[in-house]
């Protein structure tokens, strides 16, 4: 997928200005952060589970090779073909080639973060091969030639009218005098309008929020069952994914099944939650011939043992950009790339480089309330600082700034001039704002000024008056 | 108990009434305030910028100055997490400091819940006639746990009720450089903590971090509001006749 | 194909800053993989009795909109599903799956249920299906695929029933694991359900029927009362 990433403050501004979207963020926030708290309450254990649930991924990451291996080995044994794709292009061309190999027109997919990751939709229309978004959020945003704005919700940003007018403009063959006010109504003709094409496709793709060493199996987790329509119909069903979603055993899956609903929807457990191996056994009556499993790489190896391994642990919920006020202002767009909220800040940057997503980082108040949430008790913060401290060593931050900071940091190791500095400005702006004790504007504090007032000093620093305060105590 | 005052740069420059208090409540709780004069920074705008080296440079003065006092308190949730949480990891590879940064760790407190957790206070002696609300800074809440502390304290100031701000833990948008560097979206974020604040009916507002009150109190003061903005230190120490609120002449 | 594979194994032993794990590593690996130890579960549903455990189930089960009825033998099956047909106002066709386990109901005393054995098509209304656990934690169906319970009667038609004996109710979803494993190899799908499928895509507002059933009928066989009836799914 294009990155828009550098373009951060401009995107942000859109989503400020954009009343739609504040309407659906606002849903959002009254939404998510709420359900995910009963759920969280209802469950006694969830605390212990959380660092259960990371010492389980730490684990697999440090014996990832292994893993990966015994996963092959068990997927080979189901009936089923692993491709290694240590790129985006290889991972492409891996789903061109099983395609081709079937002549496959229609492809039906399940929601992939991998699949937008590629470019995957492109790519396939390029080809002459259609894919069909069945996952009702990804077909929304699909019809609209938008990206997702979140990781488990891809059309949140969108209110029902949009969505239809969307299916007015798209769905011409459907009568135009037809009601679509209720989300009732734009479900229905979801439903009615996709199940032909499920049923007439002949490659499904999914992704997987687990693969399970121990079986050689990928687990989705929906509400919707079109994942398992996707995977279930065609012919060949392909499990889009990335290296790190390997757990070691199917109890080791339950223990993060555990934590995912929970944490992303406040469900005790999604509708669908679904674990295949392969392709159809001897005597099935339904189910794909062909069972592929594409692994990406795509720079996540590389994370492995240094400073960001941590990131690899992601479940992939989205509590962290459910609870984040920053995603709650500016919305999943901003973010420019396909992940966004606090973990696309960290990710982002590792996958398309800090160059081009060197804001993501930096947009954030280090509040902490992600990493509170996190299931896997990822320190996100932390590792946005990481970054800055990555762009600060390659001087990427803007000139100004950097000097200011410089400046700060050498008076702030010269204590005396430090003092004598402070207690001439805390005298000048406190002499200056005396009569109404704050301003409405500052030179050089725009950014401040420009929608909020300057409190203004009390008049003497909090050093010069203890000094005087304790030479009058010892004085007298 | 000998205690070290960090003064903090915001309450140095901006609100010395702030430092009072904390050592207005310090000594009431039986300690013996003193306030190394060669103090200035933390540290913390050059580590949250990326900038290590000043960083580091900074907290080993700070490491030095603070040598030996039992205790070294801060107004401020972010200057004492800063301390308390990521000293030790600012050294975490320098075997050379990382004790001597563990020992400081230790020992570093935010004023309301060192006057709780260490000291035992329980109540205050002040008394202030106000519905007041209150906003969980950030630093304060989820690096050191920073939340029963003040309301146990506010409860005991006479005539003083605490109405419980919805969104209390959500960030108000300061985040140092942060509501500079991104001012659009800070806006966005202290006006949606100014709604929350309104909608309650108090007449005062107050924080355990100063940085967060004087971006509170810009917008509240740049839309005419009359609601008062105080650290809660000044209100705990009974200064709330001394000093005029955040933004308020004499 | 086998260049990625051994570009991606490389690249993650050269950042985990070794080379492959010794042979007494693996072993001690796969001695783990073998051993499946439980993590930490749930006293939710391991600190309940039988009954509490179906009681448990049931609940959990109706508050994702699962509607259950209890039955006091298989006998009763075929009347419950020509009740519910009818009082949901759906024609009396269904599918059934070819299972076995759905053999020796009478269904010779329904007549006006027409029946068919086999897996869903596109056209199919209603279906009924055995499974293979019930998981109380959370109200969870646990079915699998085979010859005889083809997963397209799980998703493709709009009223999914489901015939759950009070033996196959048990805790949690290790307790389901632990129950495959002994039933031989891994069936091609595992599905667990909880509740008709479902989205919350449109503002946040949860809608029932986004692509799989829209309604999902639970009939619980609770033949307790009768001795000697031995049984088993």
């Amino acid at each position: 997928m294009l990155a828009t990433s550098s373009t951060f403050e401009a995107n942000a501004r859109a989503g400020l200005a954009n009343p739609i979207l504040q309407r659906a963020l606002a849903l959002m926030q009254s939404g998510f952060p709420e359900r995910r708290r009963l759920a969280v309450e209802r469950l006694p254990e969830f605390e212990a589970l959380r660092d259960i649930g990371k010492s389980i991924k730490d684990h697999t990451l440090k014996h990832l090779d292994f893993y990966l291996e015994l996963f092959e080995a068990n997927v080979i044994a189901s009936g089923g073909q692993v491709h290694w794709a240590s790129t985006a292009d290889e991972a492409r061309a891996a789903v061109l080639q099983i395609c081709r190999s079937v002549d496959a027109k229609v492809v039906t997919k399940g929601k992939s973060m991998i699949a937008e990751e590629i470019g995957l939709n492109g790519y396939l229309e390029q080809n002459g091969i259609t894919p069909v978004e069945t996952d009702l959020g990804e077909y929304i945003i699909q019809l609209r030639h938008e990206p997702p704005s979140h990781l488990i919700a891809p059309a949140i940003h969108l209110m029902k009218e949009q969505v239809a007018d969307t299916f007015r403009a798209q769905h011409r063959s459907l009568d135009p005098a037809r009601s679509l006010a209720e989300a009732r109504q734009l479900c229905d003709e979801a439903r009615a309008v996709l199940r032909p094409q499920f049923l007439a496709a002949d490659v499904g793709i999914t992704g997987a929020n687990f693969l399970v060493a121990e079986t050689g199996s990928s687990i989705i987790v929906t509400n919707e069952g079109n994942g398992d329509l996707t995977q279930t119909l065609p012919r060949v069903h392909i499990v889009m994914t990335s290296l790190e979603k390997l757990v070691p055993t199917l109890e080791d899956a339950a223990t993060l099944l555990r934590l995912l609903a929970r944490s992303a929807t406040g469900q005790e457990f999604s509708a669908y939650t679904t674990m295949s191996t392969g392709p159809r056994r001897a005597g099935d009556l339904d189910g794909p011939e062909q069972y592929h499993v594409v692994l990406l790489d795509n720079g996540r190896s590389a994370l492995l043992g240094g400073e960001f391994q941590d990131m690899l642990r992601c479940i992939r919920c989205s509590a962290c950009m459910n609870h984040c006020p920053v995603y709650a202002a500016v919305g999943g767009h901003a973010y420019g790339w396909v992940y966004s909220g606090p973990m696309g800040a960290v990710l982002t940057p590792s996958l398309i480089g800090i160059a081009e997503a060197g804001h993501l980082p930096n947009a954030s108040t280090f509040c902490g309330r992600c990493e509170s949430v996190c299931p896997v008790k990822i320190p996100l913060p932390k590792m946005m600082r990481y970054w800055r401290e990555r762009q600060f060593a390659e001087k990427l931050n803007p000139p100004v700034y950097r000097a200011a900071l410089s400046l700060w940091a050498w008076m702030a190791r010269r204590p005396i001039l430090y003092h004598a500095i402070v207690e001439l400005f805390s005298r000048a702006l406190g002499w200056a704002g005396r009569d109404r004790a704050r301003f409405r504007t500052l030179p050089l504090a725009n950014g401040w000024t420009a929608v909020r007032d300057m409190p203004a000093p009390e008049g003497r620093s909090f050093h010069s008056l203890w000094s005087e305060q304790q030479k009058d105590r010892t004085g007298k | 108990m000998r205690v070290a005052l960090f003064v903090t740069c915001l309450v140095d420059l901006f609100r010395p009434t702030v430092g009072f208090a904390a050592v207005r409540l310090l000594e009431a709780a039986g300690c013996t305030v003193e306030v190394p004069r060669a103090q200035t920074c933390c540290g913390q705008p050059a580590y949250n910028s990326g900038d290590r080296a000043n960083a580091k440079a900074i907290a080993q003065q700070v490491l030095d100055i603070f040598e030996g006092y039992d205790h070294v308190v801060a107004p401020s949730g972010s200057c004492a997490g800063m301390l308390r949480v990521h000293y030790p990891e600012l050294f975490a590879n320098d075997p050379a400091v990382l004790p001597g940064a563990q020992r400081l760790a230790a020992r570093s407190w935010e004023l309301v819940s060192f006057l709780v957790d260490i000291c035992g206070m329980r109540a205050v002696a002040a008394h202030w006639d106000r519905k007041v609300t209150y906003h969980d800074a950030c630093s304060g809440l989820r690096e050191l746990g920073v939340k029963d502390q003040p309301r146990r304290l506010l409860g005991s100031v006479a005539g003083l009720t605490l109405k419980e701000l919805p969104g209390a833990e959500t960030c108000c948008g300061f985040g140092g450089a942060f509501c500079v560097k991104y001012p659009d979206i800070s806006d966005k974020m202290v006006s949606d903590k100014e709604a929350e604040i309104v909608k309650t009916r108090a007449a005062a507002v107050l924080a355990g971090d100063l940085g967060c009150l004087l971006n509170i109190a810009g917008k509240l003061h740049r839309h005419g509001r009359r609601i008062e903005v105080r650290h809660v230190a000044e209100v705990l120490a009974g200064m709330t006749e001394e000093a005029p609120p955040i933004g308020v002449p004499r | 194909m086998s260049e990625g594979r051994e570009q991606i194994l490389a690249g993650i032993r050269r950042a985990l800053k070794r080379g492959r794990l010794d042979a007494a590593r693996e072993t001690a690996l796969r001695e783990r993989v073998a051993a499946h130890r439980r993590n930490l579960v749930p006293a939710r549903a391991t600190a309940l009795d039988d009954a509490g455990r179906i009681d448990l189930f049931v609940a959990m089960a109706e508050e994702v909109q699962a509607t259950v009825a209890r039955v006091a033998s298989p006998a009763a099956v075929p009347e419950e599903v020509a009740r519910y047909l009818a009082a949901e106002n759906l024609p009396a066709d269904l599918v059934l799956a070819p299972d076995p386990s759905l053999d020796d109901f009478p269904w010779d005393a329904r007549p006006l249920l027409r029946i068919r054995r086999g897996r869903a098509e596109a056209g199919d209304a209603v279906s009924l299906t055995p499974c293979f656990a019930a998981i109380g934690e959370t109200g969870t169906l646990m079915l699998v695929s085979g010859p005889g319970t083809p997963k397209t009667l799980n998703f493709l038609p709009d009223t999914h029933m489901v015939v759950v004996n009070i033996r196959q109710v048990v805790a949690t979803y290790e307790d389901g694991w632990d129950r495959l494993r002994s039933a031989g190899a891994m069936p091609r799908a595992v599905n667990f359900i909880t509740g008709p499928s479902r989205t919350g895509d449109i503002e946040q507002r949860i809608e029932l029927g986004a692509h799989g059933p829209r309604r999902l009928h639970i009939i619980l066989v609770d033949d307790r009362q009768k001795a000697g009836d031995g049984e088993d799914e």
